[in-house]
């Protein structure tokens, strides 16, 4: 129960200090809408050939002419009111792209995740439980390399040899097959939906689909997992209350399960919400390997046509998104370690 | 001194193999960044449509691109500016971040929680999306994505300071040395500072291969070096449209070129470590 | 009280019948890179059920190796290869895992140093003493947590209900020490190996720790062994104690026999070192010191947490990291009472050394004066709550409290490391209570006033060599250039010190502890200071190496007329060291006094119960 409150309060606080940084990084899209290179109102102009007196309209109708600090202000309350902006390119309010193209990058993120956890926390275990020997070496190898493949290198490769050589993925562009029919929109995590509607084949597909990114996000990923795990289990395993265990005769599975892997489970936590966010900026490089239609690719296709809502609005998305990662991280960890209270 | 330096780092280097070749093949980059312009095979810039799109031989020991460019003459000469835009990055933040940190870190108290604490908070960041962002509102150029990579690197820096000089504030030495006349600057500078130095070049060679995946990433997808110039993460990009086609070598040799280089800096990294312990020497 | 008329010596062991414990010959082996090390070499002893065996000796010595061997706790690289251990007449050298496993803690436990570490920090003691149960006997958790709650107060916690899910952090070390017992006792068995179970506690929570365990194995009928370097305790509570000494038994007595009449050379000067009750600091080294070698550089192994000889490359040692099973105590080098190459260590005439305060009169001038001095820390943390005291030119004062009693900060401030909160401090007559800390690096009293750390790995520089650690402060304080007279006054420095010149040379890690404790001695005497603050000066050193820096010390305070504010724990070389002594308790001052008379007739309740939870032995006439 206090426990429980602790853990809230801690949340709290930590919310309540990742405002300046928040803060900061409002502050640093309202310059990058400011500083850049040319005049906001002249993208916002009908056209290249927009009069002066339109674009001195507009101008004012943005408040352009009014003074900076005044401008801040006026700024974060579109912020806070969801107005982001209209994207040039789509047409549409920044905020209605970002909500569907939301559900692709964190369908393709959590499922790298996924897979990234599954693979390397069992290994990083085993490399600590059997240090020294042939699967010890073997992970340290593939944390060695794994850190130094680009995720966009390691995609085209996994590209030509499941899709061109082996031929077992299909076309690497986008969700789904352009012939196939989306299942009907719930969630926009195309795998549920899917589900959702009892649609297994559409299931299959999609699945096929998302492989080869995930794959590529979480090869990236596994490395670093791998060796915090590696490490802590390590230095749990060494640790003198693992000695108590073992000259109370305790039976081996639970020393290393609920004495070694729960204490190490403890900085791979904290490594996770990190590599989270590492992933999150990773989407870039994936999204645009694969032709994904995530906020990423759609954020970067703005950037390289001058359309900065976008660029802007993808910047907040991923700074709410940091913050809400890094809470869960914390409560997460406040449950996990008793001993946070103490701080 | 230097001599006893010198003679330890060629018995690790004995005793450790690995940290060996790493560090011939750092050497050896450094060589061919400096040189490499001179000695490749064909002009890395010029166009010669007919040859397009061959695979690799003896003629092309790397194939060629879409516009009949010998990929190999490419790989070599991008070496120099891919290296150099990540050596001034972490040069940029190790200097910046050394200071910040180790000053935080040894004031201690309410700055340093705050220091500490918006660390933390952007190290959390998706910085690669930070990265993007600055570029996107600095401009599209070269100094630009150094600027970027540096100061995205920089809350390592001053993480790895702060807590380095954190363990020892209080270590008797630090005290010893007050004792014996030395002013909080000179402890900083003459007794903290020295003994967390060996310990960031490590940092320094891990982060060098941090740093170049960035800014290739970063050109990969389009900012800061522009298309006819060669480097690796360009290359790349552009090879990714002929992937699908089976083109491989357009992918290949420079994500291999990336990936040995990253690989080395590791190493190099993880072999210096032993090296610059100084219980290590005897 | 009753505790100790149980354990009377030899009172319940039962004399005939077969050991519980026979260990014969056993040789220990580490495999390190540089090569196979022993460190235990043929040890035999016997324990009988329900006795009490006290294993002493100083770091190095095998004594914690011997335990984890017994209890086939080594770590994977250490492995016994010769000898047997008998447990109940089987052999336990040999024992299979899964054998070894239904003898943990069933018929075998162990208690361990630093007792916070050994519990796991996220999960309830409660459970892990549940744990503990239901490793070796079929009983559902609700039994276990009944079995649980009950061992919480067989061993003396308050409250145990609802310390049954507190968790280790929330414990004090004592605590923490008892929920152990708990756990270890909590399945009968018959044999408990305590590994310096109150080291790192404090002595009054020693006492209550010891006398519990005391107390428990006697009403359960439970055999002791007792690993520790503190003689007094082995005194107090053994029926028998061996003597280890680089990885042999070298002497087993009676503990009034062993420590009234010792006969090994070893174990007289392991005797004479300990400071007891009534000794005198020319009583802590014997004259007929038979080891003249040089002492060298001999680091604890990083293996086994305990040094040995040789055997390593030196690159090796310094290397490793500490796995710890004996962290704290393990910096002293192993033949430490031997003399120094060039440096002459022989005790003071007895004339001068019977009795601490020959030099200073009444009237000589105060020297260093603190005025209701303050210290608070963030969160209205008060470290020192409004403490004055006076120290004359040459006098010794002495400085004793428990862990929290303020008495480093204290120092630290008299040596203007940190600032106070309210209150003065005069040297000389002056205040130097106003010059802030931040700028006393550039005062004319900043060579006066000097320091010597209670950790002498720590207190010196890893990049500097032993020469420049002593040369810093004359360079800086007195401005000295490199040259012929900087290093002829720093080889005087270090040969005063007992330092030869040809250790001067070397990096901290290439130094054993008591060549580390010298050179942080040497450097503070460079100035020739007129108060030299000691802040546990000998805390983190072995018992013999602490005799000769004890020795040396108060030479050196002879020599030069020094002031001496003597900072320790330690009630014994408090008195031996000072002539005035100051009892401190969070951070106030409850009782001081001219030594002697603090230590045998303490006024304060506090006091009183410090002076009597010291383990004594009487000092034979041997000494």
């Amino acid at each position: 129960m206090s426990q429980l409150a602790i853990t809230a309060r801690r949340a709290g606080w930590r919310f309540l200090s990742s405002a300046p940084a928040l803060f900061g990084v409002l502050v640093f899209t309202f310059l990058l809408m400011r500083v850049l290179p040319g005049d906001p109102a002249v993208f916002f102009a009908s056209g290249p050939t927009a009069g002066k007196e339109e674009i001195e309209l507009i101008r004012k109708q943005m408040g352009l002419d009014r003074p900076v600090p005044e401008q801040l202000v006026r700024y974060l309350g579109d912020i806070g009111s969801g107005n982001l902006g209209r994207s040039l390119m789509t047409g549409q309010p920044v905020l209605s792209d970002l909500k569907s193209r939301l559900p692709a990058s964190l369908e393709l993120t959590f499922s790298a995740l996924l897979i990234a956890l599954v693979t390397a926390v069992p290994l990083g275990v085993a490399a600590a439980l059997r240090q020294g020997s042939g699967i010890d070496h073997l992970v340290r190898f593939i944390c060695a390399l794994g850190v130094c493949v680009p995720t966009f290198v390691s995609g085209l490769l996994l590209i030509y040899v499941f899709y061109y050589v082996l031929g077992y993925a299909p076309d690497p562009t986008g969700r789904l097959d352009i012939f196939a029919s989306p299942p009907p929109a719930a969630t926009g995590f195309l795998l549920i939906d899917f589900a959702l509607a009892g649609d297994w084949e559409g299931w299959r597909a999609a699945a096929r689909q998302l492989v080869l990114p995930a794959l590529t996000m979480a090869l990236f990923v596994i490395a670093p997992l791998a060796r915090i795990t590696r490490a802590a289990m390590l230095a749990s395993l060494g640790s003198d209350f693992i000695r108590t265990a073992r000259s109370l005769g305790l039976p081996p599975g639970k020393i290393i399960v609920t004495y070694a892997l729960r204490n190490a489970i403890l900085p791979v936590l904290t490594i996770a919400g990190i590599v989270f966010s590492t992933m999150l900026g990773a989407n870039v490089l994936v999204e645009k390997v694969f032709s994904w239609p995530g906020v990423a690719s759609y954020a970067l296709d703005a950037l390289l046509a001058s359309d900065y809502a976008p660029v802007q609005g993808f910047v907040l998305l991923m700074a709410s998104i940091f913050v809400i990662v890094n809470l869960t991280v914390d409560v997460l960890y406040g449950i996990a370690d008793p001993r946070v209270s103490v701080e | 001194m230097t001599s006893a330096t010198l003679r330890h780092t060629i018995w690790i280097l004995r005793g450790n193999p690995v940290t060996a070749i790493a560090a011939t093949g750092a050497l050896a980059l450094c060589v061919l960044a400096i040189i490499g312009p001179s000695i490749v095979p064909y002009d890395p810039i010029a166009s010669d449509v007919p040859n397009a799109l061959q695979p690799p031989s003896a003629k092309y020991w790397a194939g060629t691109d879409q516009l009949g460019r010998d990929v190999f003459s490419r790989l070599v000469v991008a070496a120099r500016l891919d290296l150099a835009i990540a050596a001034s990055a972490v040069t940029l933040s190790f200097a910046l971040g050394a200071v910040i940190g180790s000053l935080c870190g040894y004031i201690g108290g309410r700055l340093d929680r705050y220091v500490g604490r918006f660390v933390d908070v952007l190290m959390a960041f998706p910085l690669f999306v930070l990265a993007m962002a600055m570029v996107a509102a600095l401009g599209n150029r070269v100094e630009n994505i150094v600027i970027a990579t540096a100061i995205i690197n920089l809350p390592f820096y001053i993480r790895f300071a702060r807590a380095e000089v954190n363990v020892r504030r209080n270590a008797g030495w630090v005290e010893a040395a007050r004792a014996c006349g030395d002013s909080h600057v000179s402890v900083v500078l003459r007794f903290l500072l020295p003994n967390v130095l060996p310990a960031m070049a490590v940092q320094v060679s891990l982060n060098l291969g941090w740093a170049i995946l960035n800014a290739a990433g970063l050109s990969f997808i389009g900012l800061g070096v522009s298309a006819p110039t060669p480097e690796w993460g360009i290359m790349v990009a552009e090879g990714a449209r002929f992937i699908s086609t089976g083109k491989w070598w357009l992918v290949a040799f420079p994500g291999l070129a990336l990936m040995l280089t990253v690989l080395c800096f590791n190493l190099l990294g993880d072999g210096l470590r032993d090296i610059l312990d100084p219980r290590m020497r005897t | 009280m009753n505790a100790l008329a149980a354990i009377a010596p030899a009172g319940r062991a039962s004399a005939d019948g077969p050991p519980l414990l026979a260990i014969e010959d056993l040789h220990v082996a580490f495999s390190t890179r540089g090569g196979t090390v022993e460190a235990v070499r043929g040890v035999s002893l016997s324990l009988r059920a329900g006795e009490t065996l006290g294993i002493v000796g100083e770091s190095g010595s095998g004594k914690s190796v011997t335990a984890f061997a017994v209890t086939r706790l080594l770590d994977a690289s250490g492995r016994i290869t010769q000898g047997s251990i008998r447990f109940r007449g089987e052999d336990i050298a040999r024992a299979s895992a899964k054998h070894l496993r239904s003898l943990h803690g069933a018929a075998i436990s162990m208690i361990f140093q630093n007792p916070r570490a050994a519990l796991n920090p996220i999960r309830s003691v409660g459970r892990q003493i549940a744990d503990a149960i239901r490793a070796h006997e079929p009983v559902t958790p609700g039994e276990a947590r009944a079995r649980a709650l009950g061992l919480l107060k067989a061993v003396l916690i308050r409250e145990p209900e609802k310390r049954l899910d507190a968790y280790p952090h929330e414990l004090s070390g004592g605590m923490c020490q008892r929920v152990m017992i708990a756990m270890a006792i909590a399945c009968e068995p018959a044999l408990l190996i305590a590994d310096e179970p109150t080291t790192g506690l404090d002595v009054t929570t020693q006492k209550t720790v010891m006398d519990l365990l005391a107390e428990i194995t006697a009403a359960r009928g439970m055999a002791l062994i007792l690993i520790t370097h503190d003689l007094g305790l082995a005194a107090r509570y053994c029926d028998r104690v061996c003597v280890m000494e680089r990885g042999r038994v070298v002497e087993e007595a009676r503990p009034a026999t062993l420590f009234g009449a010792p006969r090994h050379p070893y174990t007289r000067r392991l005797v004479a070192a300990s400071p007891t009750a009534t000794s005198t600091i020319a009583d802590l080294a014997v004259s007929e010191t038979a080891n003249p070698a040089p002492e060298e550089a001999k680091e604890p192994s990083p293996l086994v947490g305990e040094g040995w000889e040789g055997g390593m490359p030196p690159a090796e040692r310094g290397r490793s990291t500490v796995t710890g099973m004996q962290g704290s105590q393990a910096h002293g080098g192993l033949t430490p009472l031997s003399l120094p190459r060039g440096g002459r260590e022989e005790p003071d005439s007895p004339a001068t050394a019977l009795r601490p305060a020959p030099n200073q009169s009444p009237g000589a001038p105060l020297l260093l004066e603190c005025q209701k001095l303050i210290k608070r820390y963030d969160r209205d943390i008060v470290a020192v709550a409004g403490v004055s005291l006076s120290l004359r030119a040459g006098e010794s004062l002495g400085l004793v409290g428990e862990s929290g009693s303020g008495k480093s900060t204290l120092s630290r401030l008299i040596c203007r490391l940190i600032d106070q909160s309210e209150g003065d401090i005069l040297f000389d007559g002056r205040s130097i209570g106003a010059i802030p800390a931040r700028d006393f690096h550039s005062s004319e009293f900043r060579k006066d006033i000097q320091i010597v750390f209670q950790d002498p790995t720590d207190s010196l520089n890893p990049r500097f060599s032993a020469f420049d650690c002593i040369a810093h402060p004359l360079r800086r304080l007195l401005g000295m250039r490199d040259g012929a007279a900087l290093s002829g006054r720093v080889r005087e420095c270090g040969a005063r010190a007992g330092l030869p010149a040809d250790l001067l040379e070397r990096f901290p890690h290439q130094l054993s502890g008591g060549q580390k404790a010298r050179v942080g001695i040497a450097r503070a005497i460079a100035c020739r200071p007129r108060l030299l603050v000691l802040d546990e000066p000998t805390a983190a050193l072995d018992v013999s190496v602490q005799a000769v820096i004890l020795q040396l010390l108060d030479r050196l305070r002879r020599e030069d007329g020094l002031g001496f504010l003597f900072v320790s724990h330690d009630l014994n070389v408090v008195r031996m060291m000072c002539e005035r002594t100051i009892v401190l308790q969070n951070g106030a001052i409850v009782e001081e006094g001219e030594s002697g008379r603090v230590f045998h007739h303490p006024r304060s309740d506090y006091a009183r119960t410090l002076v009597a939870a010291v383990p004594h032995f009487e000092a034979g006439p041997a000494a």
